[in-house]
């Protein structure tokens, strides 16, 4: 593969005007822009998310602080959870898989590029519509009413009698329309796998960004719909007068913790297999060498799909199950440890011997290994049952997994960004703006969250406005608060660094980090068409193929 | 270390054996996070690109069946340990005989305060529990049932035991044995509601001679003056007596805190502040100023009408 | 489709499994042994649209268009009888015995339940009918085989939902 950059001319002579670009984006059915637009709205949802998080920072930095009424400080641990996990995590991974899936399986689009549109729309409806609650939620009670129920909204406080307006209204119906959304693009994601891999790619030589994505994706099918399923009964509640989480009817509040916790838990490896996916192939890149172990890299990770499908209830250790109930729970949860540990070591095992080139996606995926290692260590503990009943519902599991989707999966994602963001954009990061941004990122990540696991243990509870002093959980708190301020500059430098690099950055070339996957074999940004003739490919890195002749890969697979 | 409501400061039997289960469970993560912490610094500072290299790719190695066999053995035990630890636990905690001299309490969650109820002893009282401290040799521990009035909330004191979750249609049950005198805290650790925050909880470990007084006095009705106060008066015409109970007087609501001994009590709202006179009445006055959001309306009477209701129930012995 | 398929089940899954779960859970009356008649009828019915719509969609493989006309309209006439059938049902239900989705908790899991396969059902004649009228303008030809496939698998789906929803209502329910 010639590896000489290409400029490519980014403005024609004239620039088309402004309406006719956003009506192209609005009507696009390319995956790439699709993709795009995923990512944009993503992040304009991460910043209101990190906004709210830093708001509820604030009212907590020292006791019986008054920044925030606790009506207000409620309102936006919801929208806070809401919004990072089903606007934010979720779409940024789906953008990913929209953009890169067909461009590393060698196809020219997704299976069902309308569909990929509406579930977009669907998806940024939703959004738009949890957020419009501000507005029209108040119902008969005073103006903005945002839902205050929390973010997995346990009945019976959804309930009408609980609460009153169209806040949970609001609320479940986002979660009902983007549900719809996701369920879409999932089955999208299979079938563009399935089907329109280009020759010679066998399901052994995939990349593994597209087996990842394809286990993430039969889990959103398998867990979105319980939830959709969840989200109808809440409505005929509602609004038909329904008694199914209605208790003094007989109904069961514990039914509705089930229904959301069979989403709930496979959700949380909805989110983490695509970052383990990107972190699985920026590593063997910066490290030089292929993947360790790549069947049971696809192995552990069907085992992950699997397992975690009967894990829900380890949500649900205090709300009294039987002995045998709880001991099952502990069994299954434990389980998903192996998997989990046998993809950090072969991510070990991908470094050892290589040698590492310390780069800013690089960077971040290291910080990912470790912090991703403490996480999965405090999921043991919380997994063991007896030590959950101290510890659920406290600033530990706080910590534990914003651990694993901060810690664990944002820093994936900001490492996805600098790694693709030459493809996407045909143009470098700055460098040193993208260290920058992950120094700051990591001192606010380990202030804020090392320092949360403190306070769980000296008793603190989670959703709370406001605590007592004499508890230990002063000092603490402030620091957490600290922290917070850098990820914000973090954050900001990291906008910064993807406004600046994409008008003013170095043009990029097709391959600049002298990669392996078949996205780095066509122009950056890639033509509509991908490529200009479908690529056939040997082996599971086809580009190292082409530049080492003399000892391709196809020979030891 | 002092911390009121550390869960490393165990003070029951279940806290007990929970703490014993962390302690080994911390030991073994402790340890795997020392090995894979160590080989990662390792790599990433052995392994890092030198200038020296002329350019060439590193040796490129696709995998090994002997090294991926052995780290997924190796969890695998591990894993296997833990889950028997935790089992035994389990078992321990949850499958425990309630021995004939046992306390038993009926825990009734409702928004923002506790309701305690002590069927055989034949008393009701609210927002703060007494017990009694269990003897190892002649264990009286106290057995809670956990109901719920209206949402989810959980009873968690970290020094005695786990949490439960109190849940509306689904009778939860917890025990308590603790082994030493004192006061002991915690607070409602599933979101309830507006107020959630100042739901809190106090538990009173008394020697056994203490907790026999302590029912003693609960158990009786209200001392009954000869002449009615004015702020009786006033309590027994406006809708306070439709929410709260003052056993031997007209007032029997059953939506409140019942009042019957409220002086006995160190605090009022649920723990949120001191209980005297000049908190009572500013309670009374408008309860929203102390806990916006809670269920107790203000009843806009005045100042003066305020002050005799709290001079009123700062009788209540 | 079959991953479409798959997110129904999952759907299904739940409303079925709330259903058992509130088996018997209902604070007041009608119990379901007391109001419930076994459709027996509606089943033949549903059950043999299956088979009108696998002839009909042979014989547009080998391009019988008569013939494909004609099973495909049994099946629509087929599914429309099953569906009038739950209407009378829900009548019946509704105002000779008073149970209605906000009554207990039988009816609110009852009528979900049926009243969501019942959707499927309308959704699924609704298809079929837009498929007849191009089929009637003659616009459907061999070509279309594979998506007239398509859609029968999905009416294979609803009717295999039916044979769970009719077991666990109407035989292990009463």
């Amino acid at each position: 593969m010639s590896t000489e950059s290409i400029a490519i001319p980014i403005t024609d002579t004239a620039r088309p005007p402004f309406t006719a670009t956003l009506h192209e984006w609005i009507t696009t059915v390319d995956h790439k822009r699709l993709g795009l637009l995923y990512i944009f709205y993503s992040l304009v949802f991460l910043v209101i998310g990190g906004v709210e998080a830093g708001i509820m920072r604030i009212q907590l930095i020292r006791p019986h602080n008054d920044f925030v009424s606790p009506q207000v400080f409620n309102r936006m641990f919801t929208m806070h959870g809401t919004t990072m996990i089903f606007f934010v995590a979720m779409p940024m991974v789906f953008g990913f898989a929209n953009y890169l899936i067909p461009l590393m399986i060698g196809a020219r689009d997704m299976a069902f590029p309308r569909l990929n549109a509406f579930s977009f729309w669907m998806t940024a409806f939703g959004g738009l519509l949890l957020y419009f609650s501000f507005i029209g939620g108040d119902g008969l009670y005073g103006a903005g009413n945002a839902p205050d129920v929390g973010w997995f909204a346990y009945a019976p406080l959804t309930s009408q009698t609980f609460s009153p307006g169209h806040s949970t209204d609001f609320w479940t119906l986002s979660l009902l329309v983007s549900g719809i959304g996701s369920v879409g693009t999932a089955i999208n994601i299979i079938a563009t796998i399935v089907c329109m891999r280009c020759k010679g790619m066998t399901l052994g030589r995939m990349p593994l960004l597209a087996w990842l994505n394809i286990v993430m994706a039969g889990l959103v099918i398998l867990a979105v719909s319980p939830l959709t399923a969840a989200q109808v009964m809440l409505l005929v509640d509602r609004y038909l007068g329904g008694h199914f989480f209605d208790t003094q009817a007989g109904g069961s509040a514990v039914v509705w913790m089930h229904f959301f916790w069979v989403f709930g838990h496979p959700e949380v490896y909805v989110l983490v297999i695509p970052a383990f996916a990107f972190v699985s192939e920026i590593i063997p890149v910066f490290s030089r060498k292929a993947i360790f172990g790549y069947p049971i890299m696809v192995a552990a990770t069907v085992c992950i799909g699997f397992i975690s499908m009967s894990v829900w209830a380890h949500h649900m250790f205090t709300v009294g199950m039987t002995s045998a109930g709880n001991t099952f729970f502990v069994l299954s949860t434990m389980a998903i440890a192996v998997p989990t540990g046998i993809k950090i070591f072969n991510w070990l095992a991908t470094i050892w011997g290589g040698q590492i080139h310390f780069l800013t996606p690089m960077l971040f995926c290291i910080a990912f290994l470790f912090q991703f290692l403490i996480a999965g260590l405090t999921g043991v503990m919380l997994a063991a049952a007896p030590f959950d009943w101290q510890l659920a519902g406290s600033y530990f599991l706080v910590a534990h997994f914003h651990y694993v989707i901060v810690g664990g999966i944002l820093f994936a994602i900001f490492a996805a960004f600098y790694y693709w963001f030459p493809k996407m954009s045909g143009r470098m990061y700055d460098e040193r703006l993208g260290r920058l941004h992950f120094w700051l990122f990591l001192i606010g990540f380990h202030l804020t969250f090392d320092f949360m696991h403190i306070p769980g243990i000296l008793g603190m509870p989670r959703r709370i406005y406001t605590y007592e002093p004499g508890r230990g959980w002063e000092t603490l708190n402030f620091i957490v608060t600290i922290g917070v301020l850098f990820q914000a500059l973090g954050t900001l430098v990291f906008v910064g660094n993807l406004l600046w690099s994409y008008f003013r950055g170095k043009f990029a070339g097709r391959d600049p980090w002298d990669a392996w996957t078949l996205e780095w074999s066509t122009a950056s940004p890639p033509p509509a068409y991908n490529f200009a003739k479908i690529p056939e490919i040997r082996s599971r890195r086809p580009l190292w193929d082409l530049k080492h002749p003399e000892d391709p890969d196809w020979q030891y697979e | 270390m002092g911390l009121p409501t550390n869960i490393f400061a165990p003070a029951s039997t279940p806290a007990q054996s929970i703490f014993d289960l962390s302690i080994f469970v911390l030991e073994v993560t402790a340890a795997v996070f020392v090995v894979v912490f160590s080989l990662l610094v390792y790599a990433v500072v052995k392994y890092r690109r030198r200038p020296a290299t002329d350019g060439r790719e590193p040796a490129q190695v696709y995998g090994s069946s002997q090294l991926e066999l052995a780290w997924t053995v190796i969890p695998v035990l591990i894993v296997v340990i833990l889950f028997l630890a935790a089992a035994r636990v389990i078992a321990s905690i949850q499958n425990a005989p309630k021995p004939a001299s046992a306390i038993e309490v009926t825990v009734v969650g409702h928004q923002y305060w506790w309701e305690y109820r002590y069927p055989s002893l034949h008393v009701v009282t609210a927002n703060e529990l007494h017990i009694p401290v269990s003897d190892p040799a002649h264990p009286t521990p106290t057995f809670l049932t956990l109901l719920s009035a209206d949402t989810d909330h959980s009873f968690w004191v970290p020094r005695l035991a786990g949490k439960t979750d109190l849940i509306p249609n689904h009778p939860n049950s917890m025990w308590l044995d603790p082994h030493e005198t004192g006061l002991f805290l915690g607070q409602c650790a599933q979101y309830c509601g507006t107020q959630h925050a100042k739901m809190l909880l106090r538990v009173y470990v008394d020697s056994r001679e203490d907790f026999d007084r302590w029912i003693r006095e609960q158990s009786q009705p209200a001392h009954e003056a000869v002449t009615k106060s004015e702020g009786q008066r006033i309590f027994e015409t406006t809708s306070c007596v439709n929410c709260h109970t003052i056993a031997g007087t007209a007032a029997h609501g059953t939506y409140g805190p019942d009042l019957t001994h409220l002086m006995s009590r160190q605090t009022i709202a649920a723990g949120a502040i001191e209980n005297n006179r000049g908190t009572l009445l500013g309670w009374i006055f408008d309860p929203a100023v102390i806990k916006p959001g809670c269920t107790m309306p203000s009843m806009g009477l005045s100042t003066v009408q305020a002050a005799a209701v709290a001079g009123y129930l700062s009788t209540l012995q | 489709m079959y991953c479409l398929i798959a997110a129904e089940s999952a759907i299904f899954t739940i409303f079925v499994v709330a259903y058992i779960f509130y088996l018997g859970k209902s604070v007041t009356g009608p119990q379901p042994h007391d109001v419930l008649h076994v459709p027996i009828f509606l089943t033949i019915c549903l059950l043999s649209s299956s088979l009108t719509i696998h002839f009909a969609v042979k014989s547009l493989q080998s391009a019988r268009m008569g013939s494909f006309t004609l099973w495909w309209l049994l099946t629509i006439v087929l599914g429309a009888i099953f569906l009038a059938g739950t209407f009378r049902e829900w009548r019946h239900l509704i105002y000779d015995e008073g149970l209605t989705l906000q009554t207990n908790l039988f009816g609110t899991t009852y009528y979900s339940l049926v009243g969501l396969h019942a959707f499927h059902v309308t959704v699924g004649l609704l298809a079929l009918a837009i498929v007849l009228i191009f089929a009637l303008r003659g616009d459907v030809t061999r070509q279309h085989a594979a998506r007239a496939e398509v859609l029968s698998m999905y009416w294979h789906f609803v009717d295999v939902v039916w044979v769970v929803v009719f077991t666990v209502v109407y035989i292990i329910g009463r």
